[in-house]
């Protein structure tokens, strides 16, 4: 088994004035560890939609990355409303944000659909009324 | 790999250890050790922060002195914008020029063409892009070593225009040596710098094969002899304010984006805390939709440089002022600037290469141990951020002590906590003495 880092951070739901530290704080981490900035940067954009989907509808959850020498791999968990219809939550443009949440500038339905498209690998289930799990894997194409 | 060339020096002679510096690096870039601040060649930005909060005047950048401009036989003045505002705004830059030959410069180059024309350049070059969004303005030195070191992945999102700094001194060589005879290298083209990065972008010249810029005197060396001289220029001097243009003058604060774009799809962030955080957005893919976006490192614009005299707002103001007595239209003709923008004058020549800092490890493997040993560390220590070790957090410094560069002990809490548990094994080695004495002592 390589050697693997791992941390877990959690998220505050409709906690606004903090969102993305999460995301800035892994993307920091992968830039310590040397990881490329092509993944640095797929990366980025994953845990940022994950951590506003926490933020905006799951009232919260956690965040677990692990980072080895072949991938980085984030698994976001929440206890939150769930999906009816993942199917539907992953079209491009497909979105159940409220005004509020527009006005902000977020809804454009493309949170679940980018981070699929950033991911090599990419697994989402979902209970209504127990919550999301999410499994996202960015493979390192560093030469070693 | 290759050493960064910097624009600041710090003085241990005049250095107390004081840690004002160290605590407002934006890059963390300084360590206090042995009692005096000491720079991290590789993380160092040249922001300037640390000379504007020093109270001993101990960091001292690195910028050219008038005497030190004798070497050229013919020497040219290529304004910041931001000069015209540290004085009055009845000063015109007419004024400000005869001044500025008074103080031994033999020409004085206009900056408004060279900004009217990157302003065009730009426009035409945004409205021919197809690359990822949003493009990032690269006319900061600072900003553009930022993106180097912190975000190397956004290095190509630079717009790759040249700064009119550059396209001023480019022009004024070739047109003063075209004129008086005299060979290109022995003309000096001496920008009057609002700050020192400017220094590091002529000593490195990112994103091109080398600077026409020759040197960089500051405008706080320059002031007083500058106001001097101004209080001297004669009256029928006055008139030639023609010189320079509205919107040339507006390159020295926030705001000046191409007003041919929709003010919807640009930004313009100044000061280096804001500028990390919309960095950090559009690494996150939050501001696709934006197309460009002007980033300075300094409050509000150049009129902030850590070098200038008057304060940034008021600098701002004066400016505005001044701009309403100068010549509104552009002071250059489009059509002549896009065909030099074909002949790809006014592109950079060289791509702009990333320089990431260095991880904790060249090898991945080796660098997952120490971010874990790092942690470790981390949870020992009091997580206050006091400074005391000479690093600027508990982080930096258990990232220092990892990368064998500080000791645990500089800690004063692990010290204390260190000492404690020796004394208490102490103690509880003499009691056990006693009891196998019986006491008898």
């Amino acid at each position: 088994m390589a050697e693997a880092f791992e941390s877990v951070y959690r998220v505050l739901g409709k906690d606004f004035s903090n969102a993305g530290r999460v995301s800035t704080s892994i993307k920091d981490t992968l830039k310590r560890l040397g990881v490329s900035p092509a993944v640095v940067r797929r990366v980025a954009i994953v845990s940022y939609e994950a951590e506003m989907n926490l933020v905006m509808y799951a009232i919260g959850g956690k965040m677990s990355l692990s980072v080895s020498r072949d991938a980085v791999t984030l698994n976001v968990d929440d206890g939150g409303p769930g999906i009816p219809d993942i199917s539907l939550a992953m079209q491009e443009g497909y979105s159940t944000a409220t005004a509020e949440m527009r006005e902000m500038g977020f809804g454009a339905g493309m949170g679940l659909p980018n981070i699929k498209k950033n991911a090599d690998e990419f697994n989402i289930s979902s209970e209504v009324g127990r919550g999301t799990r999410l499994f996202i894997r960015v493979v390192q194409t560093q030469v070693s | 790999m290759a050493q960064y060339q910097h624009s600041l020096r710090f003085d241990p002679d005049r250095c107390d250890g004081c840690m004002s510096c160290m605590r407002a690096c934006p890059t963390a870039a300084v360590r206090v050790r042995k009692g005096h601040a000491v720079k991290l060649a590789d993380r160092c930005i040249d922001c300037g922060e640390c000379i504007r909060v020093c109270p001993r005047a101990a960091i001292v950048p690195l910028t050219d002195q008038m005497a030190d401009l004798s070497k050229f036989e013919y020497r040219v003045a290529i304004p910041s914008p931001a000069l015209y505002a540290q004085l009055d705004s009845e000063v015109f830059p007419g004024i400000i020029f005869s001044a500025l030959k008074q103080c031994g410069f033999d020409y004085v180059e206009s900056a408004s063409p060279a900004c009217d024309a990157v302003t065009i350049a730009t426009e035409i070059f945004l409205n021919e892009y197809r690359g990822q969004y949003p493009l990032i303005s690269s006319f900061c030195p600072t900003v553009v070593r930022l993106l180097q070191v912190k975000y190397p992945e956004m290095v190509d999102q630079l717009l790759p225009v040249l700064a009119p700094r550059e396209v001023s001194a480019r022009d004024a060589k070739l047109r003063i040596s075209r004129e008086t005879g005299l060979p290109l290298e022995r003309i000096g083209a001496v920008y009057i710098t609002p700050c020192p990065a400017k220094i590091v972008a002529i000593l490195e010249h990112p994103g091109m094969q080398r600077s026409y810029l020759d040197a960089a005197v500051s405008i706080c060396d320059l002031f007083q002899t500058l106001a001097a001289a101004v209080s001297h220029v004669q009256e029928s001097e006055y008139k030639i304010d023609a010189v320079e243009s509205a919107s040339g003058l507006s390159w020295a604060f926030l705001g000046k984006f191409p007003r041919s774009l929709p003010a919807e799809n640009t930004l313009s962030v100044a000061g280096l805390p804001n500028v990390i955080r919309i960095l950090d957005d559009i690494e996150k893919g939050r501001l696709r939709k934006y197309r460009y976006i002007e980033c300075h490192a300094c409050p509000e614009g150049c009129v902030g440089g850590c070098l200038t005299v008057e304060n940034p707002y008021l600098a701002r103001g004066k400016a505005i002022k001044l701009q309403q007595n100068l010549p509104a239209g552009c002071s250059v003709d489009r059509q002549q600037v896009e065909a030099a923008y074909r002949k790809k004058e006014f592109l950079m020549d060289e791509n702009l290469a990333a320089r990431p800092l260095r991880p904790l490890d060249e090898d991945i493997s080796r660098a997952i141990l120490k971010m874990k040993e790092r942690d470790r560390i981390i949870s020992d220590l009091p997580r206050i951020d006091c400074g005391a070790c000479g690093a600027p957090s508990c982080r930096a410094f258990a990232e220092d002590v990892v990368l064998g560069e500080a000791d645990k002990a500089s800690c004063i809490f692990f010290w204390q906590r260190d000492l404690a548990d020796r004394i208490e094994q102490l103690a509880n080695l003499v009691r056990i003495q006693k009891q196998s004495t019986g006491g008898l002592s």
